[in-house]
């Protein structure tokens, strides 16, 4: 039951500053779409508009539509947890909760939302590990601490806790900036692997990694500092690598940008 | 480069002192303060003490300076230094607790653990701490269940929730609690609970003054312990479509709750020593008051402040008991509070 998203004049604030500016895009269910772009121009900020998770920074607001479907997020009466539940998210930083065992880390967020009975959490659990591709490497040691993996492994264990909850869109910033090749095409094939289930939207600094597993990208870029950042173009995968519209955007990924 | 030049002493091998001689050192510095006091109008082993010190530093620095050049003299100077230091910071801790082992013992035994006071003369010897040990628990129980929840929320809102002025106001007067001297914290239970509302002396009075006491260490302390809670974890949780609420009880919570606890523990072991507030809001009573709502009654500072000032010996014993039994106390609880905290971590 992957969604599809659609942004309309999304502008995001920090405050008074103004991080990013009328981004329209359009998001088809069950596709990777990769968002590419110099540092600091927003490619964060739009992604946590996104699930909401955006306003949890004090003073920040966003104004514009977000359809998800044909339900507006920002809508009057919507809940914002109601939102993240069915918009997942991974950070940049495997961020497991240290209290927590391996198998109570993939059961959280049903446990938080008031799933209870063993047979249920013992099921999801498997099946998101699994779905994380780390089931085998944990199957002997669920109870032991999910702050004991290594990083790579503990991306994957907050993959397979965002993906426990069973949302229809997976929202990752930059899953494998701290990752090992290994680990980073260990998640790369679960992606490709995850499509078919969920709408997936990937910020990434990896050129290589846009173009190897998404199907649309997306090039975000600031005309300078202090101004807001804006969507430049998006576009199928192979166009924009190969033939983009944009002379920036042309600039940006053979690197001649700045 | 055409010449190779070979390390003599000051390539990577440098010239060290042996421990042999710096402990010679030491000995021969001992041997000359022991002549100095001997010769001189010198005395007193605190002198003698510091004075060995003192030579030891200076004789150590000038003899690693000539061997061993002058980075490495400082940096002995220094470690010396900072472990004298600590030698010194440890000096009276380990001395009364010792002091107050040697004179507890005295009376340490069934009886004064399991009477009271209750018709024991000024100068009879006999009778226990047992009213005064029970007065403490209650007290302290009761503060300790008054303040912890409250401290605990105000230190969630302030952390969690509190955005802008009402938070700063918050944490302006915790910050104006934390500095009243604990005999005005006593004044204002009696003048506003005993005297003002007419409840009259009791256990429960002293266990308000003493909440009084505990709130802002214990918020104060939950404050910083959440604050450090990496935001991350935050992010995780309401990621996953987590309320906040639920966040902040299931995640934030427990996640610093071992420094919550040793913050608890702190304040616990602060208020438990309490004599002032104690004697103007509980009184003092000589038998056993078995709750806290029963009038006057008597807690182990009390106890000890009353029976030290008495001149007869047995009564003084009595006090050093009950002094030795407030050390413990307090140990006890604050190894059980890290057992707990322990226990709720997972294992590895
Ligand atoms: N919490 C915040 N408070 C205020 N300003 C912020 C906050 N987070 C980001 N910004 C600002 O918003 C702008 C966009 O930041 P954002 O994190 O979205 O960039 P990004 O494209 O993700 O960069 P990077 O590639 O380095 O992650 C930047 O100018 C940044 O300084
Ligand atoms: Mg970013």
């Amino acid at each position: 039951m992957a969604k599809r998203i659609e942004s309309i004049g999304l502008d995001a604030y920090y405050g008074a500053f103004k991080a990013i500016e009328d981004v329209n895009v359009v998001i088809e269910p069950k596709t990777i779409t990769a968002l590419i772009g110099p540092s600091g121009c927003g490619k964060s900020t739009f992604l946590r508009t996104l699930n909401r998770m955006h306003e949890v920074v004090p003073g920040a607001r966003v104004t514009g539509r977000l359809l998800l479907d044909d339900e507006d997020v920002y809508g009057p009466g919507v809940d914002a947890t109601g939102v993240r539940r069915t918009i997942g998210m991974v950070f940049q930083r495997p961020n497991p909760f240290p209290t927590m065992s391996i198998y109570d880390n993939v059961a959280a967020g049903l446990r938080l939302n008031g799933v209870k009975g063993k047979k249920v959490l013992d099921e999801a659990v498997e099946r998101s590990l699994k779905g994380a591709n780390l089931w085998n490497e944990v199957k002997d040691r669920l109870p032991k601490p999910g702050a004991g993996l290594s990083g790579g492994q503990q991306q994957r264990l907050c993959i397979a806790r965002a993906i426990a909850v069973e949302p229809q869109v997976l929202l990752m910033d930059e899953p494998c900036s701290a990752l090992d090749p290994i680990s980073t095409l260990a998640i790369e094939d679960l992606m490709t692997e995850l499509k078919d289930r969920f709408t997936i939207v990937i910020v990434t600094h990896n050129m290589q990694q846009a173009a190897r597993v998404s199907d649309r990208t997306g090039f975000f870029t600031i005309e300078a500092t202090g101004e807001p950042g804006r969507l430049v173009e998006i576009d199928d995968t192979q166009k924009i690598f190969t033939n983009p519209g944009e002379k920036r955007t042309e600039d940006y990924i053979t690197g001649r940008f700045g | 480069m055409t010449s190779v030049r070979t390390p003599v002493i000051g390539g990577l091998q440098q010239a060290a002192l042996p421990r042999r001689a710096v402990a010679g050192l030491a000995a021969a510095v001992v041997a000359v303060t022991a002549l100095l006091f001997s010769v001189t109008d010198l005395q007193g082993t605190a002198g003698f003490v510091v004075v060995a010190t003192l030579l030891h530093l200076a004789a150590q620095t000038v003899l690693s300076r000539v061997v061993e050049g002058p980075r490495r003299a400082a940096d002995r100077l220094v470690t010396t230094a900072v472990v004298a230091a600590f030698l010194l910071a440890l000096a009276p801790l380990v001395s009364v607790l010792l002091y107050t082992l040697q004179n507890g013992l005295e009376r340490f035994d069934w009886d004064f653990f399991y009477r009271s006071l209750r018709s024991i003369g000024a100068r009879d010897a006999g009778g226990g701490a047992n009213h005064a040990i029970v007065g403490t628990l209650q007290q302290v129980g009761l503060a300790t269940l008054m303040s912890v929840p409250l401290g605990l929320l105000v230190a969630v809102y302030v952390v969690e929730y509190g955005r802008g002025r009402l938070a700063a106001t918050i944490r302006f007067f915790v910050d104006v609690m934390t500095g009243i001297p604990s005999i005005v914290a006593g004044l204002f239970v009696l003048s506003f609970w005993i005297l003002g509302l007419g409840f009259g002396y009791s256990g429960f009075a002293a266990a308000l003054a003493l909440t009084v006491l505990m709130l802002p260490v214990i918020v104060r302390s939950a404050e910083e312990m959440l604050k450090l809670v990496p935001n991350d974890l935050r992010e995780a949780s309401l990621a996953l479509g987590v309320p906040r609420w639920k966040t902040v009880v299931r995640i934030v919570l427990p996640t610093a709750l071992p420094g919550i606890v040793t913050g608890v523990m702190l304040a616990v072991a602060r208020v438990m020593g309490e004599t002032a507030p104690v004697l103007l809001t509980a009184f003092g009573a000589a038998s056993i008051v078995r709750t806290p709502f029963d009038g006057p009654q008597s807690s182990l500072p009390l106890f000890i402040y009353q029976e030290a000032a008495s001149p007869q010996q047995t009564a003084i014993d009595r006090a050093w008991t009950a002094a030795l039994t407030l050390i413990l106390v307090i140990m006890v609880l604050n190894l059980l509070a890290r057992l707990i905290t322990r226990r709720s971590k997972i294992g590895r």
